[in-house]
């Protein structure tokens, strides 16, 4: 019997934990390269998007132009109201600012990309349709007319009621 | 010159640093890409365009909304939750003879309801007071109504659903060869039961 319980009382021997860094530092590279730090700051609050189902993926960034729309967020509710305005790049505008802000960023893509830009809209979903059709109006004015309403992926009779 | 012997950095907190750092990036990332509903707004209006056709009664799907979110379907009041069963009813009904006849259509074949597919227009009226998110929620029902109706044939055509093959089109990867077998298919489906969504400018009351 003496012979099983000496084997029992070997101390058991610490896991290595030399190579822990290294596998954190991987997972570090991994965070680091699907990071998206965000390019614009939002001066409206942040949208609550609407839900749907019949949704496509928007792929190619590069080729997206976002317009955002809803109620200025607190801090500049004292400047621009509570009443729903969009935002077109960094600042707070006016739906006859849209034209001006497609030509300028159809100038910074090449020509041979201009008829694959696509303008998406990321709307709060308590917003009137009225600012949307207006802002639909001034895209077909300069002829942006691909167009994506950005959503949530979800069941919409059940979601938006 | 006597040789020193560096002495070891001490690496033990290496694994905090990195850590920290790890759980950083893992609070700022999003990977997303987003998605939603695409659209193509009609081009603007040119001077002297011809008067747009005449379009039956029996032909056009009214679906209007008020700016309290009621919905108007074919001036009775529906809930959202059956309008797509409503919109794919009125697409499929194919009571056309002779050279409007609808072959693969399975609808009710109701002599009040729309001809063809191809000729039947959804027409969606919103009001300046409507909710996004409502707006969204009926565009996405109709979309769905055609994809439901294309899927069908596409499955008894090709036995691949249309949506799918419409995702492997669209998808970033897919080579070219696949994409040119997919085309003929899609564009086959595409003029069965066309995408006839017409949007009016909305009316303010």
């Amino acid at each position: 019997m003496a012979k099983f319980t000496k084997k029992k009382s070997g101390d058991l021997p610490a896991v290595n934990t030399a190579s822990l860094p290294d596998i954190v530092f991987m997972l570090l590279f991994f965070f680091m390269v699907a990071t998206t730090m965000r390019e614009t700051t939002l001066k409206i609050q942040n949208p609550k998007l609407p839900t749907a189902n019949q949704i496509e993926k928007l792929d190619k960034k590069d080729l997206i132009m976002y317009i955002y729309a809803g109620k200025p967020s607190q801090r500049y509710q004292s400047t621009y109201g509570t009443e729903a305005k969009i935002q077109l790049n960094d600042k707070l505008a006016d739906v006859n600012d849209i034209p001006g802000f497609i030509y300028e960023e159809r100038a910074t893509k090449r020509e041979e990309l201009l008829p694959l830009l696509t303008t998406a809209l990321k709307v709060d979903g308590d917003t009137n349709m009225g600012l949307v059709s207006d802002i639909k109006q001034k895209l077909r004015d300069v002829d942006a007319l691909k167009l994506n309403y950005v959503t949530k992926n979800g069941n919409a009779v059940e979601a938006n009621n | 010159m006597a040789k020193r012997n560096a002495p070891e950095v001490n690496a033990g907190s290496m694994a905090d640093i990195a850590f920290l750092l790890l759980i950083f990036f893992l609070v700022t990332t999003t990977i997303e890409t987003d998605s939603g509903i695409s659209r193509k707004l009609p081009p603007k209006l040119e001077e002297n365009q011809p008067p747009p056709p005449i379009i039956k009664q029996r032909n056009l799907f009214v679906v209007n909304v008020n700016a309290n979110d009621d919905l108007l379907v074919e001036d009775e009041s529906m809930d959202l939750k059956d309008l797509r069963a409503a919109a794919v009813k009125f697409l499929d009904n194919g009571a056309g003879t002779g050279d409007e006849a609808c072959s693969y259509c399975q609808g009710a074949k109701d002599p009040a309801s729309s001809v063809n597919p191809s000729i039947a227009i959804i027409s969606l009226v919103n009001n300046r007071g409507t909710s996004y998110k409502r707006y969204i929620s009926v565009q996405n029902e109709l979309v769905a109504a055609y994809n439901e109706l294309r899927d069908r044939e596409s499955m008894k055509m090709y036995n691949v659903p249309f949506t799918e093959m419409e995702k492997t089109y669209t998808t970033p990867g897919t080579s070219s060869s696949i994409k040119d077998k997919l085309r003929p298919k899609l564009e086959r489906i595409r003029e069965m039961y066309p995408e006839k969504l017409s949007e009016a400018e909305p009316k303010s009351n």
